[in-house]
């Protein structure tokens, strides 16, 4: 009786752990493995084929040129930006700093395209913004921003919050007592900045760097909306034409470009992993915050210079796409008679896409968090609680979609998905459980971190205690873990929502007619032309993504610091 | 049938011994302390009964059921036991009702007779009003309560108590003595209590088992360990005694010996066992030393300091023939003594520490 009764927890410890390292298997490795099978033996067989004709083409070394000339530039601009923030706002006094915090780390919220369009109507000759303050420049003049200078300052524009958020996590650890150490010895403020901060920061700020190059490397938008334009191609984009251009039968050239960038990205997080050695700064809590520096007559001055910059970069541009959302032709200077809900009415109510995206993206992003947590409570249960090599591994694992850039996890899951699945015989390519995926493949990771701190915060007897009364594992998780992780486990919810509401990169390679999303409408639009509409529906999912963001403020219990990024 | 059977257990963390060869048996209805500073591996021994970490050696029987054995491992749902945490490990997002009732829903007891069961067991602790209040909402000790009521609502076999006052105020710890005092005499349940506080195991248990660095040096009542203890060890933890060296000269039927301490003839208790030996160790505690007057005999010593104590000062004085033999006894109030000052002190009582038995 007790060899029985022993079992069967046995049998449901191991049946849910085995059922968790299946998911992640076929959610991370199945893809990547795909994918790199793809790249050597195409249609099963041994051949370099491939790879040869892709490493020869000068198009593929061209658009590796230019993804790492706005990678690397975009970084420097973000870094830049970022750290000096970082810095004023984690060691200052300054005031009203949640408020600053909320709006700097907007920009990382709202959809790199969003961005991208919204900056568009900023400058260029038919800019709403400029032709009411008359200073647009004449018709027929290039618009600016169409340029490699343009996407690496709006990358670094749009990823400048990364590394603020991670350095400013780093700088919440810094001892007090490091710094007053330094004061008693009468060094000045600027010089323990420079001896004793910044050495200590390093990890954190070249984990910054590192992270902010990869999604740099990886991100679609912005190159997507500034650079096919004029031409000027970066490797996600190159992928993106081949794709749409030829459809499935260039695969294996594109799994193999996927991998160029892939191999760029490894050697960034390789960096990353080298500096941070496992440590996730951002949920790191801080001990003993330091009492920050006393600004005195400089204070107002950096406030002013602070939210100057918060303006012009997220202000500024967000008015422009606000204004020519309200025009109902680009060109058409907005006054009070021009003004129109015309293109609201449009997106919102009459054209079909745009109306089953906003099904779609709602949908997608819904089920998607809903999955994830439900993946993410129980198998952070066993990293935490379970610890072993493989529980490591399988961690690791999770972070490999995320970590990545989007185009490599679309062009794996079309490799994966194009023909019907074994048994079934059905396929999930042309359809939008594709597209469900590999949001719940990329942003398991999302999820699995804020879960994670909720558990560490967790006193674990308060699962003995469950324990010992004879509640077995599923029944402790449903009635007394679930509960306490709930804060936590929404704010992760939110946060997958927020990004996969937001989503560009992988749908834009994945999406079918009926299977659209917010992202590939606002994409399409722009690219038809009918800025007016891009910029409507723009503005809702900028609407929809900001009244989320200010419902987390209201979130009740602990959250452990750095869960959601723009909660100060 | 709730004995509970620990047999040569051992449990290694690398190569670290957190468990050393411990065997003890506590019988049906028996309230043991398991007494040690922190680190000596009480909790170690608690989670290993309670079944959350696998033993590396021996083996754990609660009632006639090996629970935990090189070979097999009954996990803690299965064990029927019940544990009252340091923390309490009241679940916050439950009422002090649904805490309690947990366990009974768990054992698929349905309601008339669950809903009876928790008001019988908030009774019990005296807190009928508190059903629908959150854990939050309560105080220190009437948490306490409540994590007694929820870990006894299941009637389990064997009750564990991990250190179940260290949070609690002082004034608050007397009165939950002597609650968990009239419980164990109330419900007859096993009950093993986890503490480092010497005072409130010798007021609660039955039995006391000593532990240290891993290994358990001792168990016995509480006044046999302070009177009797087996080792310099237990001697030096237990009440403070005072480790010293004598010459055992002769050994009588008794149970006592004749003995010379610093050159000072004492009669003191120890083993039937016990050999006439010149490197014997005794105990002895601070009553057992009485000031008398210089030319009676009796060892003497030198005032070190005078700690007054509320009521009487504690003596702390040294041997003078021998600097670094320590003896502190108690003197009452009031009392005026500048230190260095020489006393005659008569030793009436000690005991032999037994000599460890080679093996």
């Amino acid at each position: 009786m007790t060899e029985a009764g022993g079992g069967r927890e046995r049998v449901e410890d191991l049946a849910l752990l085995w059922g968790l390292v299946g998911v992640v298997a076929i959610l991370s490795v199945l893809p990547l493995a795909r994918l790199l099978l793809e790249g050597i033996a195409p249609n099963g067989q041994f051949s370099t084929a491939a790879f040869t004709r892709v490493l020869a083409s000068p198009s593929t070394w061209t658009a590796t040129r230019h993804s790492l000339v706005t990678a690397v530039g975009g970084t420097i601009v973000a870094v830049t930006i970022g750290a000096v923030v970082a810095t004023l706002v984690a060691l200052t006094d300054i005031r009203a700093r949640s408020a600053f915090v909320f709006c700097f780390v907007l920009p990382l919220m709202i959809a790199p395209q969003v961005v991208a369009l919204a900056w568009l109507q900023l400058f260029g000759p038919s800019s709403t913004l400029l032709k009411m303050i008359g200073l647009a420049p004449a018709m027929g003049s290039p618009n600016p921003l169409y340029s490699a200078e343009g996407i690496i300052a709006l990358l670094g524009v749009q990823y400048a919050p990364l590394v603020f958020l991670t350095l400013r996590a780093g700088l919440r650890t810094l001892p007090q007592e490091l710094v007053e150490a330094g004061l008693a010895a009468g060094a000045s403020p600027f010089t323990i900045l420079r001896t004793i901060v910044a050495p200590l920061m390093t990890p954190p700020l070249v984990a910054g760097i590192a992270l902010c190059f990869v999604s740099c490397l990886g991100n679609f938008g912005i190159p997507a909306f500034l650079g096919i334009p004029g031409n000027y191609l970066v490797l996600p984009t190159l992928i993106y034409q081949r794709l749409a251009g030829l459809g499935p039968s260039v695969l294996s050239e594109v799994a193999v470009l996927s991998m160029v960038i892939g191999a760029i990205a490894v050697l960034g997080i390789y960096v990353q992993d080298l500096m941070l050695k496992r440590r996730d700064f951002r949920i790191t809590s801080a001990s003993n915050p330091m009492r920050p520096f006393e600004l005195a007559r400089w204070r107002l001055p950096v406030e002013i210079a602070l939210w100057t910059l918060t303006i012009v970069v997220l202000m500024l541009p967000l008015v422009a796409l606000l204004l020519t959302s309200l025009v109902p032709a680009l060109g058409v200077p907005l006054t009070a008679n021009t003004a129109t809900l015309a293109n609201y009415d449009y997106v919102l109510f009459e054209h079909a896409g745009a109306k089953r995206a906003f099904v779609n993206s709602f949908g997608l992003s819904a089920t998607a968090a809903v999955v994830i947590v439900l993946i993410a409570v129980p198998l952070a249960y066993f990293l935490v609680w379970r610890r072993s090599r493989l529980l490591r591994v399988l961690n690791l694992t999770a972070e490999m979609p995320y970590a990545l850039p989007g185009v490599v996890l679309a062009i794996a899951a079309i490799l994966v998905f194009l023909k019907p699945l074994p048994l079934l015989g059905i396929s999930l390519y042309n359809t939008v459980w594709i597209i469900l995926f590999c949001y719940i493949a990329r942003f398991l990771v999302l999820g699995l971190r804020p879960v994670l701190s909720g558990y560490y915060q967790l006193d674990r007897t308060l699962e003995e205690a469950a324990q010992i009364t004879g509640a077995l594992l599923l029944r402790r998780l449903r009635t007394i873990i679930l509960p306490l992780v709930a804060p936590v486990a929404m704010a992760g919810a939110l946060l997958i929502f927020l990004t996969a509401f937001n989503e560009l990169t992988v749908s834009a390679l994945l999406w079918s007619s009926g299977a659209e999303t917010l992202g590939v409408i606002v994409f399409s639009f722009q690219q038809g032309g009918d800025s007016t509409y891009a910029a409507a529906l723009a503005m809702l999912t900028v609407a929809v993504t900001i009244a989320l963001m200010v419902s987390t403020l209201f979130i009740r219990g602990k959250l452990a610091q750095g869960v959601l990024p723009w909660r100060g | 049938m709730a004995r509970l059977t620990i047999e040569h257990v051992s449990k290694l963390f690398g190569a670290f011994r957190a468990l050393d060869d411990v065997s003890i048996e506590v019988e049906d209805g028996e309230f043991v302390a398991i007494l040690g500073a922190s680190g000596c591996g009480k909790t170690t021994l608690l989670r290993q009964i309670a079944g959350f970490d696998k033993l590396d050696a021996g083996r754990i029987c609660i009632g006639n059921m090996a629970v935990s054995t090189i070979e097999r491992h009954i996990p803690p749902e299965k064990r029927r036991i019940g544990i009252v945490f340091q923390s309490y490990a009241l679940w916050p997002h439950m009422t002090v009702a649904e805490n309690v009732a947990y366990g009974l829903t768990v054992a698929g007891v349905k309601d008339p007779a669950r809903l009876r069961r928790v008001e019988a067991a908030l009774a019990l602790v005296e807190l009928e009003g508190f059903a629908e209040r959150r854990p939050a909402a309560l105080s220190g000790g009437q948490r306490q309560r409540v994590a007694l009521a929820r870990c006894l609502v299941t009637e389990p076999a064997l009750v564990l108590l991990d250190e179940p006052l260290a949070n609690l105020d002082v004034h608050l710890r007397a009165a939950m003595e002597d609650e968990f005092a009239r419980f164990h005499a109330r419900t007859g349940t096993t009950m093993i209590y986890i503490t480092h506080d010497q005072a409130e195991a010798m007021a609660l248990a039955d039995r006391i088992a000593v532990m240290d660095k891993g290994r358990l040096l001792q168990v016995a009542t509480p006044s046999r360990l302070y009177r009797e203890p087996a080792d310099a060890t237990v001697a030096g933890f237990i009440g403070e005694g005072m480790v010293l060296p004598v010459d055992v000269h002769a050994v009588y039927g008794d149970g006592t010996c004749a003995t010379d301490l610093y050159g000072h003839r004492v009669r003191m208790r120890c083993t039937p066992a016990q050999k006439t030996t010149s490197t014997a160790r005794a105990c002895l505690r601070a009553g057992d030393l009485r000031i008398v007057g210089p030319s009676a005999p009796g060892v003497r010593a030198r005032v070190d300091r005078a700690v007054y104590q509320g009521g009487f000062f504690r003596l702390e004085t040294h041997v003078e023939a021998h600097p670094g033999a320590l003896l502190h006894l108690t003197a009452p109030e009031p009392f005026t003594l500048a230190p260095q000052t020489a006393l005659q002190l008569q030793v009436t009582d000690g005991w032999v520490i037994p000599a460890p038995v080679e093996g």
